[in-house]
């Protein structure tokens, strides 16, 4: 009892301190809550300042622009299969700089993280040069590399291959970086004793371990090459982006165009999202007995 | 079941296992066959082939030497016999009347010293050359015979381009260029000239450390607006331009992640138990997401206009559905203990939701906003290029106008770095907020579905 009673100032203490302890967590929430906010608003303050239209005007439009060209294509339904087909060569120039783009991407990709990963290098003191030049081909945008190369080789799909495939080998390193840093050394090891070289330990040792994952991370980079392809294609690119483009430009009464292609780039992405996931899942999870 | 359980006779397993070892081999070089068959047809398909005609290897020249390097325009006018002095030939580059570089002397006869013994004379009727190793051309300029130039006797070299009209000139120290009405000579140096300040600016041509001692006397201010705005590489309005792909990097990934947060919980199996409004939050996600972030952009750029705003939306209806998908499967990942033990203190259903499940998905969502916020900085450049907004239109103005690569070269550099530094700083504010500091483990990012960004 004696001890109670002992205790008693301490629990006081106890709690005194705790309760000193949440609010000075809430305060502190609060400030960074009330910094946050403010940034949110003066952030969106200037945005639409700077902006042609307001927010509070363009608010009301924005279903103007669907709505007119879902009536247009509603009006001229019987043509829209049509388009369908006459669009489809240009789809299929957008995939297929996607997967030219990817293939190239995740090739150099699975070099550079090889030449970046610690274990697996064959230079180890230029582990950090590599990461850096993943790093670097990472932060360049698409855009920039293939306006550039659009003034170099002139429109078309090279050039939009070329930036994909540079910015997707980036990508991938660092994330194909990030698996093969979980791979067991062990087979490399056996393979370096019996003489194996650099290629062989890396084909036989490291990428049957690794494989299942490149490809997932692959096949969603795929998806990803697929949207940016279709929006490089409008900047001169070729592709669906391209021919979206130009029936933009023909404006009203050509509106069954657009809506010919929004309706297959939106297609595609569905299935090819659909289609990469079910065999993510199936490679990361193993197939279902 | 091991092979030695099987009743099979040794020559038949024997059999089995080298149909194993072909049907191995057979994949092993049929995958790469099919890569390349692809890769073959991709390569007719694109019709690379035909690229080499196409490509301009005068256009690369061009843009690589323009990229690191600058060029003064010398420029006589033939019928009032006034020259001029001009980096890059563009008005704002143009030197005061009466101040030239050294290397020009202005006069009655002009002189135009190229360096390593080419040197051009303007004078009052003719202008001349003196080609080391080839000789003198003299070139004499009238509005009723054309170009009259005269060159050294023998065959005329491909670097020298004659006509009645027009003569041209191509040597490595630079270029003369004379028709009837002006002679123009192009030098070429190194660098980004004018860079800091234009030729109006009293700090022009001053070295960093009288700058630094005039800063210290007070002209910090002056030497500063005249920097900030220098009409030539307009620092302000990059700046500035940076500063709206940023902000429609932040309000369009914190946009979608305040709407798409309270959208999640209808989408998931143990907060929703009503499956038509689960479903129909799902689909609606999956909507957001497959209408691409192009179509957005298109869609909306009609209703705002170009500008900062609409590129913030576009980002934000995108990231809405990404964002959506991602936070209700981590919505479902959640213990139900935590949420059983909030519940059992008496914990009314928003104090549930708050100390029983915002803990738990606080570090995956934080994380995949913080990844989205550098991989849109990516996007916000390429919508900008698009709707009209930040340093994406900077680029594409500067691109277009097919000249001013330094200046393209210029804004991939800072495109380039901006990236870096958001990727920097979005790994850093991870570590902080979700690890308190401690390096996170490695392994941390193998748990559940590995997520990859755009």
């Amino acid at each position: 009892m004696a001890d109670l009673t002992a205790a008693r100032p301490a629990v006081d203490e106890i709690r005194e301190h705790y309760t000193a302890h949440i609010q000075r967590k809430r305060l502190y929430g609060g400030i960074l809550l009330a910094v946050f906010v403010a940034l949110m608003a003066a952030g969106f303050r200037t945005a639409d300042s700077r902006n042609a239209g307001s927010f509070a005007d363009g608010f009301t439009r924005v279903f103007d622009y669907p709505s007119e060209v879902l009536a247009e294509a509603a009006e001229k339904a019987a043509q829209l299969p049509g388009h369908l087909v006459d669009f489809f060569p240009a789809l299929v120039e957008t995939l297929n700089i996607a997967a030219a783009s990817t293939l190239a991407g995740a090739v150099f990709g699975t070099l550079l993280s090889l030449l970046a990963t610690r274990g697996m290098a064959p230079w180890p003191a230029l582990i950090p040069l590599f990461r850096r030049i993943s790093d670097i081909c990472r932060a360049i945008p698409e855009i920039v590399i293939a306006l550039v190369l659009i003034f170099v080789l002139g429109g078309g799909p090279v050039p939009a291959m070329i930036a994909i495939a540079i910015h997707t080998a980036g990508a991938l390193g660092k994330l194909f970086s990030e698996v093969n840093e979980n791979a067991s050394l062990k087979p490399v090891e056996g393979l370096s004793s019996v003489g194996a070289t650099w290629a062989q330990r890396m084909t036989l040792g490291v990428i049957p371990q690794v494989g299942p994952n490149y490809v997932s991370y692959a096949l969603l980079r795929f998806e990803i090459n697929i949207r940016a392809s279709a929006i490089l294609g409008f900047v001169g690119a070729g592709g669906i982006g391209y021919e979206l483009k130009n029936a933009m430009s023909w404006g009203q009464g050509r509106y069954d165009e657009a809506a010919a292609i929004f309706l297959l780039l939106f297609i595609t992405i569905v299935a090819v999202d659909q289609l990469s996931g079910l065999l993510r899942d199936r490679l990361t999870h193993g197939a279902k007995a | 079941m091991t092979t030695f359980d099987t009743n099979l006779s040794p020559a038949e397993l024997k059999l089995n296992m080298s149909r194993l070892f072909l049907r191995k081999r057979l994949m092993n070089f049929a995958l790469p066959a099919a890569v390349l068959a692809y890769l073959a047809y991709v390569f007719f398909a694109f019709d690379v082939p035909g690229l080499w005609e196409k490509a301009s290897l005068d256009n690369a020249k061009t843009l690589v030497s323009d990229s690191y390097s600058y060029k003064t325009h010398v420029t006589r006018d033939n019928r009032s016999g006034e020259v001029s002095v001009a980096v890059e030939g563009e008005r704002k580059g143009a030197y005061p009347d009466g101040m030239s570089p050294d290397w020009v002397d202005l006069g009655e006869t002009t002189v135009i010293d190229l360096e390593g013994g080419h040197v051009v004379t303007f004078g009052p009727h003719t202008i001349e050359y003196m080609i080391p190793g080839y000789g003198l051309v003299r070139a004499t300029p009238s509005r009723s015979a054309g170009v009259q130039a005269e060159l050294p006797p023998g065959d005329v070299p491909e670097w020298v381009n004659v006509s009645k009209n027009r003569l041209a000139i191509k040597t490595e120290a630079g270029r003369l260029t004379v028709t009837r009405n002006r002679a123009e000579v192009f030098r070429y140096f190194a660098g980004w000239e004018l860079f800091f300040f234009t030729f109006d600016s009293p700090y022009y041509g001053l070295g960093a450390g009288e700058l630094m001692q005039r800063a210290a006397t007070g002209e910090a201010g002056a030497i500063f607006q005249d920097f900030w705005t220098n009409k030539m590489w307009r620092h302000q309005d990059v700046a500035w331009a940076i500063a709206e792909t940023l902000l429609m990097a932040f309000l369009g990934t914190i946009g979608a992640g305040l709407i798409a947060l309270p959208l999640a919980f209808i989408a998931t199996r143990n907060f929703m138990p009503i499956r038509t409004l689960r479903f129909a939050m799902r689909r609606f996600f999956d909507f957001v997401r497959g209408v691409d972030s192009l179509i957005w952009t298109v869609v909306l750029a009609r209703a705002f206009g170009p500008g900062p705003l609409t590129g913030a939306l576009a980002i934000l209806v995108t990231d809405t559905g990404t964002f959506g998908k991602i936070f209700s499967e981590a919505l479902e990942n959640v213990d139900q203990k935590q949420i059983e033990g909030v519940a059992s203190t008496g914990a009314k259903p928003v104090q549930r939701y708050r100390f029983g499940v915002i803990p738990q998905v606080t570090p995956v969502l934080l994380s995949q906003l913080l990844y989205f916020l550098e991989s849109n900085t990516r996007s916000a450049t390429i919508i900008g290029a698009i709707t009209g907004g930040g340093i994406g239109l900077l680029l594409t103005q500067a691109i277009i106008t097919q000249k001013d690569w330094e200046e393209v070269a210029y804004y991939i550099t800072l495109i380039v770095l901006m990236v870096m530094l958001m990727d920097w700083f979005s790994g850093w504010l991870r570590r902080k907020l979700i690890s308190g500091g401690d390096p996170a483990p490695k392994r941390k990012r193998a748990e559940g579905k590995p997520f990859l960004l755009p």
